[in-house]
């Protein structure tokens, strides 16, 4: 197993929690280096990694992980309401929870494969999403989401300190979850996350789930009994969902039944497919670019198009804002689906692709220079 | 007595409507092999083409309203209420029933310019890319809608003599308390109508026989020397047809919007699996099994036996079909397994 | 599946990530910490800037776009005015007011918008991106009270005012209410208190009503506070159903109401599902029929033009409440309806009224106090009486943060003069008539100081 462990994998590493460590450097001049949208980020790719372990791997498409997100939610809001403030046992008991609830849905839905599994996880989600948005209101209060309120137990921390006036926040032994700290909070998850997935991939338990995806008939035949390693997958991409889940809650103590819609589990769908399914980097990369399009993107407006615009002849201006206007701002969704459909017409196999293509390109663009540069020499 | 048959009519009529939807869908899966998530859009855009006929009909002399002065507001008259009278007046009147002819050109258009244009790139690659560009597809059909029409929905109204309902129970010797709308029963029966039509096309011709080879076995059809791909081309255009027909026919029911599509994408997706893939009757057959459960579960009788069943009955029917028949009610072996 | 025997190597890994976000975390500036400001800092607070910015926060994609955008159209509006751009609209006639019409304390007002999807979890981290990276010092909008209340919680949180766009539940200014949200919109109970006499006038005292209640928080609230009203006047409640949210086709829910000897048809429906249990209701001939030897009726009571404009003829004779409509003829109304008609062409919706309101209510009482500090600015909001805003005489109890107006029972009109003119009011109902006890919801406001 070690010799599975290759130096590039270790390259990897190194320059994948440098790179997310310095998000909130490099995203600034994007408009993206505020808090809230880097613990987005970091969240959102811990969900679309999970969810590339079942689907990049198995080949298995769920479209109800949105399901594992919302119970994580909620598992970690209540064990604020109940328990404490502190972050780890709402993470824990949110990871745990989804665990259980995955391992539930995915012991039936595996029974089919194909579209059939597809649409069994589907159900399930969407039954989870009516029944939360509301008979289950006592449990999930509904439209409203769950929230703190001010008469909540609390039990544990009731031990140690007196009820304040205002409602407390989410803490990690007395650092507040809100803001940088939250997001580095969130970014070390991710990138133990990261690795667990590399380790996964690498596995023999990653080859035989890869056997599956190729040929479940023949992994049968060679006398596995493909269903417990597909149902390991299951439970583990739900747990990451799960984990992905009670992170929001604890960056902002509330969870909302729509989390668990099926646009939601479609969404995790989309960025794992735009970024590239089964690659290790491709589904963080996809859940980043629709995240920074739902929440920079549609914040543009006239006024913020003219000042983009501004070095430009008054004319020129005017002309510019008029077109760009329809696909910002309002227009966020029209510029998105637009760019899902450019994407997998050019690249076959999403952002990943393009890198490829990029730095095979780059490769030979060097490669025939040095030639040059001999043949000169 | 009476509730059992008007939610039995309900039912149908529901079933109606997605199995129109499902049909189209099912018929694209079992051709092309494409899985088509803007098949919804399809359907929004014939309801669609309703609302555009029925602008077109009323464009209207505008007489400004002086009593408002802050902006302008008009009262509006229709010119062909103007030019014709009462003749105009039925036109508009008319408008969607209208519509259909306009919807059958139009859509077999936008079927054969999606699928020449985009879809056929897409037969040999994953279901996941399908999945994403078809998506992707259906916003921007529907933000384009949006930018148009706006985001409020677009009342259509039934022609004025079928507005009403129908005393059905004195049809059948009754009593008085059975009414149902005419235009539900009329869009039941357009329902039937459309569904015999795409089977005796599929099933009497011989273009249709090709077809149905194609969907056992493309390859084999093409080494016999026919020119499948063409074949396809029809077939996703009858697709989109029946949709926008679909589409066009329900506005009376439900004030078409941008995103009514997407609302009933799901829905389709789970009728036609239930159904089982590949299967049109199957499609045809969960289409009004689904709609007649779902009236049935929103009985209060049974809503205050089981709270929030209406809420999870189409989900909860499709899990167990699904695992007492692997393959849904009709689904061929192997078909997207 | 083992990871057993790799070694130092993904030890030592590990332990260079947990170090660096260790130290990444420490280094982080403080002053994002909550809770981090001494006496007198707060958080986006504008200093010396010249000017200052604050965030609108409305749906602009999803079923209420169209409302979003007319909510955004008066905010545009409210800007200009209260900058002393145009015609200056309602600040010519609010009293009193404090305004200059040189911006807020001298500082120019700019603004940030926003796309809410009117969901909670996109609304709060659209507020939180202005929050946290355009540092508004107020935020404001939305079409939902599931989104309001999310929002106003997070305004709590994060120590920045948010001012309620339209949110009718009860929750918002009862259970739910907090210290940072405010609300002008009026609320399901006073529309309740203000349908009551109008229905006893036009229906009786002897009526038998049929609920369909949207199965969420908004629709339980309201059918509550109807059948309260309407069991206070003698009238029988039926049966009370509940609908799923965008259930699309209600056949299954409106067919059991034909024969189920109601003859009163309540819809406690909003927007999309509003307008097509409407447009079904009237379709399986609710309105044309005869029960117990009364014409069978249809109430709708929370209504919105921009909603009877997507239900048609439907609406036609159909009695609901209001919060404001174009037509009213007050001062304020008029020169309201004036400044919006001239930059747009059409008027506007009791949406962007309120919401016009709030912006310019948030400026006045950053004026009053002299200060962006929001404790203070709450302090003066709170209990502040004014008029000339298009409701007649206002107050924003200090109890529960609700504001106290007259509320408009309307009627959809039979024979309209116009596109827009699809509402008649029927009654302007006094404020009196409409006010309540603030315990009976409970909640708790929260305290000053984020």
């Amino acid at each position: 197993m070690a010799q599975l462990w290759h130096r590039n994998d270790l390259l990897l590493m190194g320059v994948f929690t440098l790179a997310v460590l310095a998000m909130p450097l490099w995203l600034a001049p994007f408009g993206a280096g505020y808090p809230d949208l880097l613990q987005k980020l970091a969240i959102y790719g811990i969900f679309a990694i999970g969810f590339n372990i079942l689907f990049g791997l198995t080949g298995y498409l769920s479209f109800g992980h949105a399901a594992f997100l919302g119970v994580g939610s909620y598992a970690a809001v209540w064990s604020f309401k109940l328990f404490t403030m502190n972050v780890l046992p709402a993470v824990l008991f949110g990871t745990l929870l989804a665990g259980v609830f995955a391992a539930l849905i995915g012991f039936i839905s595996l029974r089919r494969s194909g579209i059939y599994f597809s649409i069994l996880t589907l159900a399930f989600a969407q039954m989870s999403y009516n029944l939360a948005y509301s008979v289950l209101t006592p449990i999930t209060n509904g439209e409203t989401g769950l929230q703190l309120t001010q008469s909540d137990p609390r039990i544990i921390d009731r031990l140690y300190v007196e009820a304040t006036s205002g409602l407390p926040s989410t803490e990690l032994f007395g650092l507040k979850m809100s803001g940088y700290p939250g997001f580095y909070f969130c970014a070390a998850i991710l990138i133990i996350a990261f690795f667990f997935s590399v380790r996964i991939f690498n596995s023999p338990f990653g080859v035989k789930l890869l056997a599956i995806k190729s040929n479940q008939t023949r992994m049968g035949y060679t006398g596995y009994n493909t269903r417990p390693y597909l149902l390991v997958a299951f439970v583990i991409s739900g747990m990451y969902a799960g984990l992905a889940g009670s992170l929001l809650a604890v960056t902002d103590p509330l969870a909302g039944a729509e989390r668990m819609q099926w646009t939601a589990s479609g969404e995790v769908v989309l960025m794992t497919i735009l970024g590239g399914a089964g690659t290790l980097i491709g589904p963080l990369l996809g859940a980043g670019l629709i995240k920074y399009f739902e929440n920079v993107f549609s914040a543009y407006n006239e006024a913020v198009l003219h000042q983009i615009f501004a070095m430009l002849p008054d004319w020129l201006q005017s002309a510019m804002v008029f077109v760009v206007n329809p696909f910002v701002g309002e227009g966020w969704h029209l510029t998105l689906g637009a760019l899902f459909v450019l994407i997998v017409i050019f690249l076959p196999g999403g952002i990943m692709e393009g890198i490829r293509r990029l730095s095979s390109l780059v490769r030979r663009i060097i490669a025939r220079s040095r030639r040059d540069g001999l043949q000169a020499a | 007595m009476d509730a059992i048959l008007l939610q039995i009519l309900n039912g149908l009529d529901k079933g109606g409507a997605y199995a129109l939807i499902a049909l189209g869908l099912t018929l694209v899966f079992g051709t092309l092999g494409v899985v088509n998530f803007a098949h919804g859009a399809l359907f929004m855009l014939g309801a669609f083409c309703a609302v555009t006929l029925q602008q077109l009909l009323t464009i209207s002399k505008r007489v400004k309203d002086e009593s408002i002065t802050f902006f302008d507001a008009y009262k509006e008259t229709p010119y062909l209420e103007i030019w014709f009278g009462d003749t105009g007046k039925t036109i508009i009147d008319f408008s969607v029933p209208l519509s259909i002819l306009l919807a059958i050109p139009v859509m077999l258009l936008i079927g054969f310019v999606m699928e020449r244009g985009l879809i056929r790139f897409f037969y040999k690659r994953p279901h996941a890319e399908q999945i994403l560009v078809t998506f992707g597809l259906a916003i921007v059909l529907q933000e384009v809608i949006k930018a148009q029409f706006g985001a409020n929905p677009v009342p259509q109204a039934a022609p004025d003599f079928v507005a009403g309902s129908a005393d059905i129970g004195l049809w059948f010797g009754l009593g008085e308390g059975l009414v149902y709308p005419w235009w539900r029963l009329i869009y039941l029966g357009f329902a039937a109508v459309v569904i015999t039509l795409v089977f005796s096309f599929l099933q009497f011709t011989t273009y249709g026989m090709v077809v149905r080879a194609g969907m056992q076995d493309r390859e084999t059809v093409g080494l016999l020397g026919i020119n499948i791909q063409r074949r396809f081309t029809v077939v996703f255009g009858i697709a989109a047809v029946v949709a926008g027909l679909a589409g066009v026919m329900y506005t009376p029911i439900l004030p078409p919007d941008y995103h009514m599509g997407m609302d009933f994408l799901v829905l389709s997706f789970v009728v036609v699996v239930v159904g089982g893939m590949g299967s049109l009757p199957g499609a045809v057959a969960a289409g009004f099994l689904l709609g007649i459960l779902q009236s049935f579960s929103s009985m209060n009788e049974i809503k205050s036996l089981i709270p929030g069943i209406d809420q999870i009955i189409l989900y909860l029917v499709a899990v167990v079909i699904l695992l007492v028949r692997p393959r849904g009610l009709l689904g061929r072996r192997g078909v997207m397994e | 599946m083992d990871f057993s025997d790799s070694k130092l190597t993904r030890r030592s890994v590990l332990k260079g990530a947990t170090a660096l976000a260790g130290t990444a975390a420490a280094a982080s500036p403080a002053f994002f910490i909550k809770n981090a400001w001494a006496a007198g800092q707060f958080r986006n607070d504008p200093g010396n800037a010249k000017s200052v910015t604050i965030g609108f926060n409305v749906p602009q994609t999803g079923a209420y776009a169209d409302e979003g955008a007319d909510e955004l159209r008066a905010y545009k509006l409210a800007v200009q005015h209260i900058n002393g751009e145009g015609d200056g609209g309602l600040l010519n006639t609010m009293k009193p007011l404090s305004l200059k019409g040189n911006g807020i304390l001298g500082k120019k007002l700019e603004y940030v918008t926003g796309d809410t999807q009117t969901k909670s979890d996109a609304a709060r981290a659209s507020a939180k991106r202005m929050i946290e990276k355009d540092g508004v010092v107020m935020f404001s909008g939305g079409s939902s009270s599931g989104v309001a209340i999310a929002q106003q919680s997070l305004a709590q949180e994060m120590g920045v005012i948010f001012m309620c766009g339209l949110t009718h539940s009860n929750d918002t200014t009862g259970k739910d209410k907090r210290r940072y949200g405010f609300r002008h919109f009026f609320n399901a109970y006073m529309s309740g208190a203000a349908l009551g006499p109008v229905l006893e006038k036009e229906m009786g005292k002897e009526r038998r009503a049929y609920h369909l209640t949207a199965d969420y928080t908004w629709g339980w609230t309201q059918e509550e506070s109807i059948k309260n009203t309407t069991e206070k006047l003698g009238w029988q409640t039926v049966n009370a159903v509940k609908t799923p949210l965008g259930a699309g086709d209600f056949s299954q829910y409106i067919t059991p109401v034909l024969n189920s000897g109601a003859d009163v048809l309540i819809l406690n429906h909003y927007g999309k599902d509003m307008i097509n249990s409407l447009t079904q209701a009237v379709q399986f001939g609710l309105r044309d029929k005869q029960v117990n030897g009364k014409n069978f009726e249809i109430v709708v009571p929370l209504f919105s033009r921009l909603m009877a404009q997507g239900a048609g003829d439907n609406i036609k004779g159909i009695l609901g409440s209001t919060n404001w409509n174009w037509s009213l003829q007050d001062e304020g109304s008029k020169a309201f309806v004036k400044s919006f008609g001239a930059a747009y062409g059409f008027p506007p919706s009791q949406a962007a009224h309120t919401c016009y309101v709030q912006t310019v209510l948030y400026a006045n009482a950053v004026e009053m106090a002299g200060t962006f500090f929001p404790p203070e600015v709450i302090k003066s909001l709170e209990g502040f009486e004014f008029d000339g805003m298009g409701n007649g005489p206002t107050e924003y109890r200090a109890a529960d943060h609700q504001c106290f107006k007259n509320v408009l029972v309307v009627r959809g009109k039979q024979n309209p003069s116009s596109q827009f003119d699809l509402l008649e009011v029927v009654q302007e109902v006094p404020r009196s008539q409409v006010e309540y006890d603030p315990k009976i919801f409970g909640g708790e406001l929260g305290p000053y100081q984020a």
